[in-house]
């Protein structure tokens, strides 16, 4: 049986017939077939969150690359809680001491779950001390992109603030007075979310291109004042450190990268932020030249020193997630072999290989690291949450060779510990322990200590570590929990690797 | 037995407890605790306490423990002298050393203290820093005036202000003070330290003065930055060919003692009493017995 | 050790801590510790070491405040004995 359509021409039963160049798709997906050049722009917050269709019990995105420069997130959270909507997920890709307002919020019940890959400041006290009912749940970069991409988290919509775009959407995050160069982590939410909403004070002239997201991706824009604050997105040039203690560890990190046989041609790295990671960059750039070796690529957190090292010729490629300064963002935008890559590409563990599984080795840094080799980068000794899960255990486990370093004690604050406080990577993928007092290796890599014994590093046991900074410090009375979970600790791979207790006053 | 050595001496302002209680992790042969100059007469009590609380309290493993008190006419000396006996310093370092009258008073002073605090007389050392024109002049008998002295030291901001002149990078105007200081430490039988280098950021000119300062004789340099320490230590350090040399040497050596021979030979050439002690003083410097 | 003025030693850089000595109160004779310690866990090592540094000094009645910066334990002493030498009125300087 044949039926006609508008143009009087056969449609087979069962197949849906024309009905026009410019009809409303009559399906469930948001995207209309556009009549003309509809505008995407729209002149308020509070617009974009009605037409994205959102509602109360809904999950909402956001991306941290405006670190604690971040103004998007508390703006749209308020314009959210204006319009009346409550029980919201709030999925962030991290979030930081900016943060604080939203305390407020989750106390209202306008955000009844966060997931996160980090808190800091005061909302992460409050968390702490059982702001939510619902525990907020920590998760890595590559874990949120593997959650995202199967769809366990799954995001209606996505409010992600842009230095530049046009008016079709297409956005990039190296230019822009809050350039913040990669946008790594909101790529994959751009291409997930139900609705895409970008914030932008960086409108431009159509085509914004090359793009980090792309047009076909974006329902609409959202021009405001401001999306960061530029002198607290990130500095000029990340600056190495003058501290003598991490300069020191820095130090032993490259000999023991060396004696471990790291250091060769071809060879690739990632590093931390932190103020040793950083230094190590340093001094590897050194022995790099010493040995006349050149790096394939660096992966990561870029920085200012290693696009110095790129420029020099010692790194061949950057594959850059997260631009930590604007010498970072400067040369994503101008240089060829320095790529933008997303959140998945860099380290999701549920596809077939993500950047991680390509390095030779990673320095990574730690509030606690037990004698497993277990590590701890998300509560402090007091027990509060204070930091981020962020990469860690997703390079800890891609990683040929895991360094972890920290100083023996912080103050009065033992580093290497019997038990951490909260298990965030778990020790079978952590192979050496850098600090200034000794550098442990773990006894699964009877290969690494034979490398280094021959390299005159002199390791030493883990348990001496530990029981040294407790002699040091004296050993502290254990921190007071209550039974109730605040946080669930997510493995990269969706599993629960531990919880975290609410503190007793 | 292995000689220490003072190749590095780190000054640790003594008032500062986030340096004094672990400088040692920076692996210099010595640490200076400071109760002088970097400590502001109103806490001269509170760095003396912190100071002998921490060498009470805290292992600094191997490195040695040296304390440079306050000058012997101000009011601080005699109670430093008594704080840091008691609490187990090695080596007291006595700052503006002008004779050997000065040294037996110090000497007089700290065996006193060893009495008085049960520490076996004589084990606490002494060293010397010569600050003006008159000690380095009186440099030989400075160095001579005790049989616990183990080193003099090449002060040069005093110094030079008393020279009337002023410190330039290339050090000419230390020259004679540092060739008088090394003549008199060796023919006295202890060790030659040299001045600091307080242009941190300067990490060339560093290196060529220690270069110089090792080629004139010194056995080690006071440093006021950890950074300091490995570039010195760099230098001391012995060429792999000299290590091996000097290996071969002691064998040798210790086969003509073994033989009863008075005649060291090596590869068919005589070898004098001088060149196995120099040998022996490369391996001590490479870290070996 | 009497306890005649107000001694204070110590600063409130990280590992150190700012110790305070004074006479007791008038109602309140004998020993009285306000601490203050950026870790709780450590809270009652830094009033044992502050106690015992009282005792060494041989001070029985004063009014103490410490402001603790992750101060090891000899530091506190050391900070505990300077402040009480000074609060009695004995130091040279």
């Amino acid at each position: 049986m044949m039926r006609k359509n508008l143009l009087r021409r056969d449609v087979p039963e069962g197949m849906r017939p024309f009905e026009g160049a410019w009809s409303r798709d009559p399906g469930a997906s948001r995207k209309l077939l556009s009549a003309g050049r509809p505008s995407k722009l729209l002149g308020s917050i509070e617009e974009a969150i009605r037409k994205s269709g959102l509602e109360s019990g809904m999950t909402v995105s956001f991306h941290h690359h405006f670190r604690e420069g971040d103004i998007v997130v508390n703006l749209v959270m308020e314009a959210v809680a204006r319009l009346g909507l409550r029980d919201l997920t709030l999925a962030s890709s991290s979030l930081t001491n900016v943060h604080a307002p939203l305390k407020d919020l989750c106390a209202r019940g306008v955000i009844r779950r966060i997931y996160t890959s980090g808190l800091r400041g005061e909302l992460a006290e409050a968390v702490s001390r059982g702001l939510m009912d619902v525990p907020v749940v920590i998760h890595s970069h590559g874990g949120r992109a593997r959650a995202l991409l199967e769809g366990s988290l799954k995001p209606d919509v996505a409010f992600l603030g842009v230095p530049s775009c046009d008016r079709a959407g297409n956005a990039r995050g190296w230019t822009g007075k809050s350039a913040c160069g990669s946008l790594g982590y909101a790529m994959v939410d751009a291409r997930v979310a139900r609705s895409v909403v970008l914030l932008t004070d960086g409108l431009e002239e159509l085509p914004a291109v090359p793009a980090s997201i792309g047009q076909d991706l974006v329902d609409w824009i959202v021009p405001v004042e401001a999306v960061g604050d530029p002198k607290r997105i990130s500095a000029g040039a990340t600056r190495m450190t003058r501290d003598p203690r991490e300069l020191l560890i820095a130090r032993r990190v490259v000999d023991a990268m060396e004696a471990a046989g790291v250091i060769r041609e071809g060879f690739s790295f990632q590093t931390g932020s932190g103020g040793s990671s950083l230094a190590a960059v340093r001094f590897l750039r050194d022995r790099m030249i010493d040995l006349g070796v050149r790096a394939s690529f660096a992966l990561g957190g870029i920085t200012s020193q290693t696009v110095k090292m790129h420029e020099e010729g010692l790194v061949g490629a950057l594959f850059d997630v997260q631009s930590f300064d604007m010498e970072a963002g400067r040369s994503l935008g101008v240089n060829a072999n320095h790529f933008e890559v997303d959140a998945s590409f860099y380290a999701n563990p549920g596809v077939r290989g993500s950047a991680v599984n390509l390095l030779d080795a990673v320095v990574l840094s730690a509030l606690e690291v037990d004698t497993d080799f277990n590590v701890n980068v998300i509560t402090g000794s007091d027990g509060v949450i204070r930091g981020a899960s962020g990469g860690h255990c997703d390079t800890a486990a891609g990683s040929a060779l895991t360094i972890v370093v920290a100083p023996l004690t912080r103050g009065r604050t033992a580093s290497i510990v019997p038990s951490v406080d909260t298990l965030v990577t778990p020790g079978e993928t952590v192979d050496l322990v850098v600090t200034d007092r000794g550098t442990a290796v773990n006894p699964r890599r009877p290969d690494l200590r034979e490398a280094l014994t021959k390299g005159g590093l002199a390791p030493v046991d883990i348990e001496e570590l530990a029981a040294l900074a407790e002699r040091i410090t004296g050993r502290p009375d254990p921190v007071a929990h209550t039974d109730r979970i605040v946080g669930i600790v997510e493995y990269r791979d969706g599993t629960v690797i531990d919880v975290i207790r609410q503190i007793r006053e | 037995m292995i000689a220490r050595l003072r190749r590095t001496m780190l000054f640790v302002p003594g008032n500062n407890p986030a340096m004094v209680k672990d400088a040692h992790i920076y692996g210099s042969d010595s640490l200076i605790f400071d109760l002088e100059d970097s400590v502001s007469p109103g806490e001269k009590d509170a760095a003396r306490l912190l100071v002998r609380c921490s060498l009470e309290a805290l292992d600094y493993g191997p490195t040695e423990r040296v304390v440079r008190i306050n000058a012997l006419d101000t009011p601080w000396a005699g109670e430093d002298i008594r704080a840091m006996v008691a609490a187990g310093i090695e080596v007291v370092r006595l700052p503006k050393t002008e004779s050997a009258e000065d040294i037996r008073k110090l000497e007089g002073l700290v065996a006193e203290a060893e009495r008085t605090f049960g520490r076996p007389a004589g084990s606490v050392r002494l060293m010397a820093a010569l600050e003006s024109p008159l000690a380095v002049i009186n440099a030989y008998e400075i160095a001579k005036a005790s049989p616990r002295m183990v080193a003099i030291a090449l002060s040069a901001e005093d110094y030079v202000t008393c020279l009337k002149t002023t410190r330039s990078r290339e050090g000419v105007e230390l020259a004679e003070a540092r060739g008088r200081i090394v003549i008199a430490a060796k023919a006295a039988g202890i060790m030659a330290i040299d001045t600091v280098f307080s242009d941190v950021a300067d990490e060339e000119g560093f290196a060529k003065e220690v270069a110089l300062v090792k080629q004139m004789g010194f056995d080690g340099k006071s440093v006021i930055n950890p950074s300091q320490i490995p570039v010195v230590h760099a230098a001391y350090r012995p060429r792999k060919e000299e290590v091996l040399k000097a290996r071969r040497i002691l064998q040798a050596a210790e086969e003509a003692e073994a033989r009863g021979s008075g005649v060291t030979s090596l590869d068919g050439k005589m070898i004098d009493k001088p060149i196995v002690e120099r040998a022996r003083r490369v391996l001590e410097l490479a870290g070996e017995a | 050790m009497e306890i005649i003025q107000i001694g204070m030693a110590g600063t409130l850089e990280s590992c150190d801590a700012s110790v305070l000595v004074e006479p007791p109160g008038e109602g309140s004779p004998g020993l009285s510790l306000e601490i203050q310690c950026p870790d709780r866990r450590f809270a009652g090592h830094v009033e044992r070491a502050v106690r015992a540094a009282l005792a060494e000094a041989g001070v029985a009645a004063a009014r103490v405040s410490v402001r603790d910066r992750s101060a090891l334990d000899c530091t506190l002493r050391a900070r505990v004995l300077a402040a009480c030498h000074r609060a009695s009125g004995k130091v040279t300087s």
